[in-house]
């Protein structure tokens, strides 16, 4: 395949810049030639959600998402949340309440819970199981990650308050 | 001067068995720093991709690779051809049979290997895959074992002998040109006699539908060919990493010491990850060829259509009674369907894994079972998906045929149940179909989970609900599911348990350091089960060394001690007794390290928490820790340097954990719906390790067996074609289905166990699937309903209401 496109976008804050065939999926540019490896793939057709990032402020599965479509985006993954000095809020809750076995599901699963949680900033017990439900978890019958996103929910507005 | 720690802090401190230590996997796991096989990056690495037939059972013509090698970017396409003068176009399988590596003259399901494709990049692989070019010759197609058992069609030419003559198998005679085997188990004659003596006798065929264990993460491997030095490394999603090595060397001549195994993170195994795939062999002989490290990671539908299926088993019941309810026999003809290769990942000994647990949780005098295996043009595997050999099979089975037994006695089944058990002093029990159960204690489970879910209150609320439905007031109805399973997990004794002749033990190996701290390195592989945190609590218990001074590390065969993985929910009953017995060395050898150190006979002093104290006087005393630097630093006389040990147990018995658990649900009469109100867990996995991973395996085992139970199938149409190949058809709840659990245990150890733990993985799962079924089942129970198959889907439940004339 011919024709290779300029692509720039910002990833996790940094500047990128390539060429790639516009049929590269965003899944491979992150995983392949960014080496941001966080991001899995599970299923290839938008149903598992373990690709999941935030592309200009929604939530994407990048397992469907043409690296052309991403030209000029802004794209946070689970590498853009917390650092090892300082854990993001869900990043510890899922420690605490046991909410990942393998592992695999959960850079997609905090991605999202990150967005779903600024979306909603005090969910429901419903409202978190349906705002999930776009990301699959195999091990852990989803009960310690709801509690885990209820957990850092709360954390996070005690922790706004104590601000303001 | 620190303040002297009490007893009781000084335990605390160690984080041991018991504890809810939070996992020690998480810090990376949420940071996105696994480690898993596709982050795998070698320089120089080519891609792999096959080429499969779109046909489930055809002739391969031919094949033409010429386009597809024109590409640019791609290095190879191997075929049969290729492999054949290697002699590795064909390999054993862990059932005793052989299995096609690229498809050799023919195809015998949808998705079978015909080609493997090199190239630099993933999407160069599959322009590639499109553009060979082969020419099949449709055959007829047989789905269904029964009607393979009947047609003279053969699916396995290269299995007939001479002038249509059948040889034996690997399990003995066959009895047609598409049966595997028979394998019988008990008394034939007297459980018939049995049956035709009863007062009542309940019969049915209970079909367990195909599935698959689709883990989030799906398999692949990374080879990669040292030339120069002739070693072998292959990174892969395996569960039984040693297992793998030796099969490797044995079809690939390589001798075992050039090659390392290594089992990355693993995103989910459920058993998917046992069994050796083509996949595998095309890239070790790919990146032999080409000189260079090769990837393959099948996509999901590959998975899904081609890697390890589980289930598949027409079980036909009869079980037999007294008037009263005792239950006097059990008969059971299960077919088994295998697919075109029969490539079950049972014990050798075992070709229905362990279906003969089929007893269940009851005192059964007189019992039969029988499994015919069948070959089928279906994908090759079944596995045990998240459950130990065969035994979702068996505890589905029992658990069904005790409930429609319940209906054909007029009998409550919580009732039925009760007279029935296994009585605690009758433990160890033996059997009719010969398994030893360790210890048990079914009553106490089965009162508190009903009294926990106030069982009597519910049945008089569903008879309220049954009598407003007739008058009109509700469209839904209440089934309460009941189950009480026994597992049989922890293969396996090296006398009977073995796979391709490597016997069932496993193994732990501890080095302590000098400052200490130590490394404990095992022949398991976790895949989300949290052993570096379990293992390390096991271990702090056992030497007396923080649980957090302990780093475990599992599934790299140059540095791990030989044992045959994990699965069959095997780790904590075979490595974690391992790694109890080799705690147990370290300490016998602290323990005369101590005796030297504070200069009294070795019987004077006795462990006590994380230290040697001498008897009767517990202010002299050396700790775990200074023991550890004395090791290294004194000459001590008669003692050897260093404290290292490794212990290979081999377990003298299985394991039988066991459960009962509650379901409650609504259901639409109208749509199908279903709505579980509420789910009632209570285990006995005997030693409870660590309480909070517990809680979230039955999560998880309990969630993997709400899909099966309620939508999840590998269903193929009368062609061979699979309908359920990708995400959009096979089910996988999401948060938005799945209820909360509540969970709760009893504690009844295994008594041949040094830990007296039991192992819980797949309890859930094994008792789960039955209790959701049994919901379904008896929510229909007022309206005349015996039995209906799985899964139990929306559109499933809505045809056995309309059947019994619900919709009126």
């Amino acid at each position: 395949m011919s024709g290779k496109k300029h692509i720039t976008m910002t990833v996790n804050g940094e500047a990128q810049e390539f060429l790639a065939e516009p049929r590269e999926l965003l899944i491979h540019t992150l995983r392949e030639r960014l080496n941001i490896t966080g991001p899995h793939i599970g299923c290839e057709t938008s149903h598992c959600g373990a690709c999941t990032v935030t592309l200009d402020g929604k939530s994407v599965k990048s397992c469907t998402v043409f690296v052309a479509q991403a030209d000029g985006a802004d794209i946070t993954t689970i590498e853009g949340l917390g650092n090892p000095d300082s854990l993001h809020v869900l990043q510890e809750a899922f420690k605490e309440h046991h909410g990942l076995q393998c592992g695999f599901c959960t850079p997609g699963m905090i991605t999202r819970a990150s967005k779903l949680l600024e979306e909603n900033p005090s969910p429901t017990e419903e409202e978190v199981r349906f705002g999930m439900a776009g990301n699959i978890c195999r091990c852990t019958g989803y009960q310690n990650i709801v509690k885990s996103i209820l957990a850092a929910a709360t954390e996070m507005n005690a922790a706004k308050e104590a601000a303001e | 001067m620190n303040k002297e720690l009490t007893r009781e802090e000084r335990t605390d401190a160690l984080g041991g068995m018991g504890c809810k230590r939070k996992r020690v996997e998480d810090a990376r796991f949420t940071q996105g720093k696994g480690n898993y096989v596709d982050d795998i990056k070698l320089p120089g690495m080519l891609h792999g991709d096959f080429v499969r037939s779109p046909y489930a059972h055809a002739k391969v013509v031919s094949i033409n690779t010429d386009a597809a090698m024109a590409l640019d970017g791609v290095v190879a396409v191997l075929t049969a051809a290729d492999l054949a003068p290697l002699g590795l176009h064909w390999m054993p399988t862990l059932a005793g049979d052989k299995q096609m590596v690229l498809a050799d003259g023919k195809v015998l399901f949808q998705g079978q290997e015909v080609a493997y494709v090199v190239a630099k990049d993933r999407y160069i692989a599959a322009d590639a895959v499109e553009l060979v070019e082969v020419e099949y010759e449709e055959l007829p197609v047989l789905t269904d074992p029964f009607a393979a058992m009947e047609s003279d069609v053969v699916l396995r030419e290269d299995l007939m002998g001479e002038g249509g003559a059948l040889p034996d198998g690997a399990h003995g005679p066959r009895k047609h040109h598409n049966h595997i085997f028979t394998w019988e188990v008990g008394e034939k004659e007297a459980t018939q006699q049995v049956l035709d003596e009863a007062d009542v006798v309940a019969e049915e065929m209970v079909y367990y539908h195909r599935t698959h264990p689709c883990p989030l993460e799906t398999c692949g491997c990374v080879a990669s060919m040292d030339k120069v030095n002739g070693k072998l490394t292959l990174h892969g999603t395996f569960q039984a990493p040693h297992a793998i090595r030796t099969v490797v060397s044995l079809i690939s001549g390589i001798e075992e010491h050039n090659i390392r195994v290594i089992s990355p993170d693993i995103g989910g195994g459920f058993g998917n990850k046992v069994g050796a795939y083509p996949g595998y062999v095309c890239s070790v002989v790919a990146s032999i060829v080409t000189g260079v490290p090769v990837k393959w990671v099948e996509d999901r539908m590959e998975n899904l259509m081609t890697t390890a299926f589980a289930r598949d088993y027409h079980m036909h019941g009869k079980i037999s009674a007294t008037k009263e309810g005792k239950i006097t026999g059990l008969w059971c003809h299960t077919t088994a369907d295998h697919g075109g290769f029969d490539a079950c990942a049972d014990p050798t000994k075992f070709p229905a894994g362990f279906m003969n647990i089929c007893t269940g949780s009851y005192d059964i005098p007189t019992a039969y079972l029988a499994v015919d295996g069948v070959y089928t043009n279906k994908a090759p595997g079944g596995v045990s998906y998240r459950c130990s050999f065969r035994v979702t099979e068996a505890a589905y089975f029992i658990e069904r045929m005790v409930e429609i037994l319940a209906i054909e006695l007029n009998m409550d089944a919580a009732e039925l149940r009760r007279i029935n058990f296994i009585k605690k002093d009758q433990f160890p029990y033996q059997s009719a179909l010969g398994w030893e159960y360790d210890s048990g204690d079914y009553h106490t489970a089965w009162d508190k989970a009903l009294k926990a879910v106030d069982y009597d209150g519910l049945r008089a609320e569903q008879a309220q609900r049954v009598e407003d439905f007739k008058a009109g007031k509700t469209r839904k109805l209440m089934g309460i599911g009941l189950t009480h399973f026994t597992e049989i997990v922890g293969a396996g004794p090296v006398k009977n348990c073995d796979i391709l002749g490597l016997g069932m033990f496993d193994s732990c190996e501890i080095r302590i350091h000098p400052t200490g701290s130590a490394i404990a390195r095992l022949g398991t592989i976790s895949q989300g089960q949290g052993h570096a945190t379990t293992f390390a609590q096991i271990l702090a218990t056992e030497i007396g060394l923080p649980a957090d001074s302990i780093t475990i590390e599992e599934g790299d065969t140059d540095t791990a001690p030989y044992g045959l993985g994990t699965y069959g929910s095997r780790s904590t009953p075979v490595a974690g007794a391992a790694t109890a017995m080799a705690g147990r060395k370290i300490r016998a050898k602290a323990q005369m390290i101590a005796a030297y150190l504070l200069e009294v006979h070795d019987d004077d002093v006795e462990f006590d928490v994380d230290r040697f104290v001498v008897k009767g006087a517990p202010e002299k005393f050396k700790t775990m820790k200074e023991i550890a630097f004395a090791a290294y630093n004194q000459a001590i006389p008669g003692i050897e340097p260093g404290l290292e040990a490794v212990s290979y147990y081999d377990p003298p018995n299985m394991t039988y954990p066991f459960g009962a658990y509650v379901c409650v649900m609504d259901i639409d009469v109208d749509t199908g719906v279903t709505d579980i109100r509420r789910f009632y867990a209570l285990d006995d996995c005997g030693t409870r390790i660590n309480p909070m991973i517990i809680e979230g395996q039955v999560h998880g085992g309990l969630t993997e067996a709400l899909a099966v139970a309620l939508g999840q199938e590998i269903a193929y149409d009368d062609m061979g074609n699979v309908k359920t190949g990708t995400l959009m058809d096979f089910f996988l709840p999401t948060a938005w289905e799945v209820p909360n659990y509540e969970t709760d245990h009893t504690v009844t150890p295994s008594p041949h166990h040094p830990i007296g733990a039991k192992g819980v993985g797949e309890s859930p799962h094994v008792g789960g699937v039955p209790c959701f079924s049994n919901a379904v089942n008896d929510a229909f129970r007022a309206f005349g309903l015996r039995h209906t198959h799985m899964p139990h889907d929306h559109w499933r439940i809505w045809k056995t209401a309309n059947e019994l004339g619900l919709h009126g």
